[in-house]
């Protein structure tokens, strides 16, 4: 079971959430050609290690939250609201 | 190399009365300064592809470099289901050779890979999934596959304790009937790939990893291993769980989240379940091996991991599932449960074919159904490492179709449905 510390509820479990996968810079829309596009709509990193990724909080306060986890043994740090407390 | 013995009645009965101990099904080598393939991972791909690449194309100077044991990834953790009633005739068509491979494996390999044809059943549990498996069913006729859509009392005849009442929460509208689909012992596909590639030549280096890709001008030139390095222009990627991680070491970025996959199995009972049961609905497969035991999957786990440990929820959600597809198995008990890796892509169609990288080759991205594809990948693997090119059957699965947009479209068959 992964237990994920919202900052706005508290610890939950990850049941509540779902997972959006790793963070990746997303290619200027007015510079971009398909073949870019392309690569950052399906290539992935798929590290083994610390990634940055993104979970939405459904059956929370569905927020969306950015959060660092290691792949392999799944410990989560770095728990933070996208967009700030205020947004 | 010792002389591997053909398994016969008479070389039982010999064996049986000499005493003597039946020579070892494959060597330890001491690892080659070069060799004119290394192959990646020593699951079923990577086995049959040295198989293949000896026994169709005389290509024996092999290294299959295996980090752990052999079978010791996704091919000793799959649920062992093989099937051909894919949704895209090219799924169809390619799944329908590994069908007809595996009828004839042990004959092949001189191995007993105890496949059942028990028959493959996938249910519908409302109108739209009835109406794709009616597609799915005129699809697979078209290619020549037995594959029909039957009714709730068909489905009793067949399997007597699934409940076809309207009781519960996803009652049992109808069914995919596969007769040609069924069960095999992951574990003899495994040796019997390996044992008959090492009596061809191939040298299979288990507690061996691979480290590093060394790439000179765009071209291949060698690899690292924890044995020492190897010079090489051909390497194939055969890895499952792994996949993007190898691939990084030659420089290339793969389309593949890597996701777990749970399995559990009950305690043997006497037998009761002859076809293979599928559920999309209810995330959950299960089939009854030839010891008794029932043999549960279920679709990926909701986030991407390389943990193979298993979970709480995974057990609870199961029993849920199976206890309301079939009620009178609530008091048997689970013994153990597990986690595969699975590489999924984005159109869950699995990368065949060469990289920008020449001479890395990859098979990988075979999401929760590459156990069942393993002799057709690797046929067609060590074709195109002969020939140069991808054949016709792996040529619609490219690495190059997520640059140009020409995906597949194989969700709908292979996202569950085991």
């Amino acid at each position: 079971m992964l237990v994920i510390l919202c900052p706005h509820c508290g610890p939950r479990n990850s049941d509540e959430f779902t997972f959006q996968g790793e963070v990746r810079p997303r290619p200027d829309v007015n510079g971009t050609d398909p073949g870019e596009w392309r690569r950052y709509l399906y290539l992935r990193e798929n590290l083994a290690d610390w990634v940055s990724e993104r979970w939405f909080h459904v059956s929370g306060c569905r927020r969306y939250l950015m959060l660092e986890r290691h792949t392999v043994t799944n410990e989560i740090r770095d728990v933070e609201l996208v967009g700030g407390e205020q947004a | 190399m010792s002389k591997t013995p053909r398994f016969s009645a008479w070389n039982l009965f010999r064996q049986g009365i000499s005493r003597s101990p039946w020579p070892r099904m494959w060597d330890h080598h001491d690892l080659e300064s070069s060799y004119d393939v290394v192959i990646v991972g020593g699951g079923v791909h990577g086995l049959a592809t040295a198989y293949y690449l000896a026994r169709n194309h005389g290509i024996t100077n092999v290294a299959v470099v295996e980090k752990s044991y052999i079978g010791s990834g996704g091919s000793g953790r799959n649920t062992a289901i093989v099937r051909s009633n894919y949704l895209t005739p090219e799924g169809s068509r390619f799944y329908d050779r590994s069908v007809k491979l595996y009828e004839g494996l042990a004959d092949d390999l001189n191995f007993n890979v105890m496949f059942e044809q028990r028959g493959h059943m996938t249910l519908a549990h409302s109108d739209s999934s009835l109406r794709t498996m009616r597609w799915r069913a005129e699809v697979n006729k078209l290619e020549g596959i037995d594959s029909s859509v039957i009714s709730p009392e068909a489905i009793k005849d067949l399997a007597p304790f699934l409940d076809i009442t309207d009781h519960p929460r996803y009652p049992i509208l109808g069914a995919l009937w596969h007769p040609p689909g069924g069960i095999i012992r992951h574990d003899a596909v495994v040796w019997g790939y390996a044992r008959a590639a090492h009596a061809m030549g191939a040298h299979i280096h288990q507690e061996t990893e691979f480290t590093g890709i060394n790439v000179a001008d765009g071209k291949v030139t060698g690899v690292e291993t924890t044995r020492g390095p190897i010079a090489t222009e051909t390497v194939i990627n055969c890895t499952a769980g792994w996949a993007s991680l190898v691939a990084a070491m030659a420089g290339i970025r793969l389309p593949i989240v890597t996701r777990p996959l749970q399995a559990a199995v009950t305690e043997p009972v006497r037998q009761f379940l002859h076809p293979v049961i599928v559920s999309g609905s209810l995330h959950t497969y299960v089939s009854q091996t030839a010891r008794g035991e029932l043999v549960f999957g279920a679709s990926v786990d909701p986030f991407a991991s390389y943990s193979t440990r298993g979970s709480l929820e995974f057990t609870t959600g199961l029993a849920t599932h199976v206890v309301e597809l079939m009620p009178a198995i609530a008091n048997m008990r689970l013994l153990r449960q597990w986690a595969g890796l699975c590489d999924m892509t984005p159109d869950f169609g699995p990368i065949i074919g060469p990289t920008p990288v020449d001479g890395f080759f990859v098979d990988v991205g075979w999401g929760t159904y590459g156990f069942k594809a393993g002799p057709v990948a690797g046929e067609a693997v060590a074709g195109m490492i002969a020939t140069g090119r991808p054949g016709e059957l792996i040529a619609p699965f490219g690495l190059d179709r997520f640059e140009s947009g020409t995906l597949t479209a194989e969700k709908g068959a292979a996202a569950v449905g085991h």
